[in-house]
């Protein structure tokens, strides 16, 4: 019963949070590219356009639910959400923070435990094309079903590379389970380098050819050959509006939490910090401290009218956050967590850091490089890798 | 708690599979093989084969079937027309299926009447390590044929579509 309780408490609590984070992160993808690009991005709704996802939301929902003529009803219908639903699950095995006690309850920080974690997220990917696959294809328009084929085709090539990339900090850690595979990488070697398959693992060649997957995975550029504006129109979703446009638009983010979820799980050690333990604990608290501390400064010498009022506003906020990881109940949680979103949120940073920079790859470029360049090194690395994991385990 | 979910998901597999040879289009057909291949990684799941079940979901509905859906649209083919001129079938084709299913009910009944049942949650042994360890110790002679069969049919295929280019 208590694990009943436990298991809905947590997803009531994930999967809001994760529901705000895909409207959040479109936010911030526009902001990141807008300033890359030397323009401001969304700022008239709300302060610095913040509310601009409730008003995108609105839009949607009250948007015409178009539906072109002939199409096959039942799996235009179904493509979007089923789509969403193989991005969701995904979330479900992503283990956010290690097991704490609350109340005198042993609680795992992340929603299900299981022993095939990975799998399962590798199985729900390869379930992902289907939605992609089939929008394009029953909404009869050429573009749409170019723009799926691609997709399948350029998924299918990817998830070997992206399976090998992933086998060797597997065979690292011996396990499947994300949290023990996290629980292996704790600790520092000679006290300052973290113990993370990426450093002493030697996995810097797993990681990049992951990543390089993981962008082709999730359909972004420079991979995003299945929905090339400038080519098909918008691929597989030309035909879609309202709310099933925003279907595909929460699972592609939604896609991408999770790779950069799974990369921080199996390279860069979970919610382990980067720093020793006895510093660790205080580098949010001096993180959300420093940035108040700015924008107190700011706002005692403000540039423009406004920041008198709105910097200090922030500013309380931020010291709020900085004195909540004070609170010793509630400070390791907060600290773990901390660690692991830093991570998973700088890498889909850097997700939109290569979409505002990069351009996009020639089909026959993609192919060549999932087949003649990441499988070969990503078999070789995971070779070496075995090699070395029975040289030096004895 | 678990029956009930056996229930559903073989329901589920029944239905699925049965909707896949009803079905006049492709596509219908493909997907109602997912909907049973998905059902029976849950049943595997309840019967404790959790790699297995992870497997079934990786390879089959995640792979092979994303390359039947693939070729189907590459093809880009219509619904199936009904034919009214298999005569033969629409007599013998009754009488052939409870034949077939009295000889399968009748083989599973005689064969299986000295085995225990499977009891949900009885079965421990089907995580990856386990699966993993008989793989390369037991059946390893098995698992190497297969994987020499596989790199086999890479080569064949590599040869038919290097034939079709010249």
């Amino acid at each position: 019963m208590d694990y009943l309780l436990v298991s809905i408490i947590k997803t009531l609590i994930v999967a809001p949070a994760l529901l705000a984070t895909l409207a959040y992160i479109v936010w911030v993808e526009r902001k990141v590219i807008a300033h890359v690009q030397l323009r401001v991005g969304p700022y008239f709704v709300g302060p610095h356009g913040l509310l601009q996802p409730i008003a995108d939301a609105v839009k949607l929902l009250t948007k015409e639910d178009f539906i072109p003529s002939g199409v096959n009803h039942f799996f235009y219908w179904a493509a979007p959400w089923l789509g969403l639903m193989f991005a969701v699950s995904g979330i479900a095995v992503i283990p956010f923070g290690p097991q704490v006690d609350i109340f005198g309850t042993k609680v795992n920080l992340g929603l299900a435990d299981i022993n095939i974690g990975l799998l399962w997220i590798l199985g729900l990917a390869g379930m992902g094309v289907y939605g992609i696959a089939l929008a394009g294809w029953s909404s009869n328009n050429k573009y749409s079903l170019i723009g799926a084929m691609r997709s399948s085709a350029q998924m299918i090539s990817y998830e070997l590379p992206m399976a090998l990339a992933l086998a060797a900090p597997l065979l690292l850690s011996n396990s499947l389970n994300l949290r023990e595979v996290i629980d292996t990488q704790a600790g520092f070697v000679f006290g300052f380098i973290p113990n993370w398959n990426l450093f002493t693992g030697f996995q810097v060649i797993g990681f990049v050819l992951y990543m390089i997957c993981a962008f082709a995975e999730t359909n972004r550029i420079p991979f995003d050959l299945p929905e090339a504006e400038n080519e098909l129109v918008a691929g597989f979703h030309s035909e879609y509006s309202s709310m099933k446009f925003a279907a595909f638009f929460m699972a592609e983010y939604c896609n991408m939490i999770i790779v950069c979820s799974v990369a921080t799980a199996l390279f860069l050690g979970g919610w382990h910090p980067i720093v020793p333990q006895a510093i660790a604990d205080f580098v949010p608290t001096l993180l959300f401290g420093g940035s108040a501390a700015v924008l107190f400064y700011h706002g005692m010498n403000n540039a423009r009218p406004n920041d008198r009022y709105s910097f200090p506003v922030f500013g309380v906020i931020f010291a709020g956050l900085a004195l909540l990881f004070l609170i010793p109940g509630l400070g390791p949680i907060l600290n773990s967590l901390f660690w692991f979103l830093g991570k998973v949120g700088f890498l889909l940073f850097f997700f939109i850091w290569v979409r505002a920079t990069l351009p996009r790859f020639r089909y026959d470029q993609l192919m060549k490089i999932a087949w003649l360049f990441l499988f070969p090194v990503a078999l070789a690395n995971l070779v070496l890798t075995a090699f070395g994991v029975t040289f030096f385990s004895k | 708690m678990d029956l009930v979910l056996f229930l559903t998901f073989a329901f589920i597999a029944v239905a699925c599979a049965l909707n896949m040879s009803l079905q006049r289009h492709p596509v219908s057909s493909a997907l109602s093989l997912i909907g049973v291949m998905v059902s029976l990684a849950v049943l595997y799941v309840l019967l404790g084969a959790e790699f297995i079940a992870a497997a079934q979901l990786v390879v089959y509905s995640g792979a092979i079937m994303v390359l039947f859906v693939f070729v189907i649209m590459l093809l880009n083919t219509g619904a199936e027309k009904l034919t009214k001129k298999a005569g033969l079938a629409h007599f013998l084709g009754f009488p052939l299926l409870v034949t077939l299913l009295a000889i399968a009910s009748w083989v599973i009944t005689n064969a299986t009447s000295t085995m225990a049942p499977v009891k949900f949650g009885a079965f421990t042994k089907g995580g990856p390590r386990e699966v993993g360890w008989e793989l390369f110790t037991r059946y390893l002679l098995p698992f190497e044929v297969t994987s020499i069969l596989i790199l086999i049919a890479i080569a064949g295929a590599y040869r038919l579509a290097n034939k079709e280019m010249d």
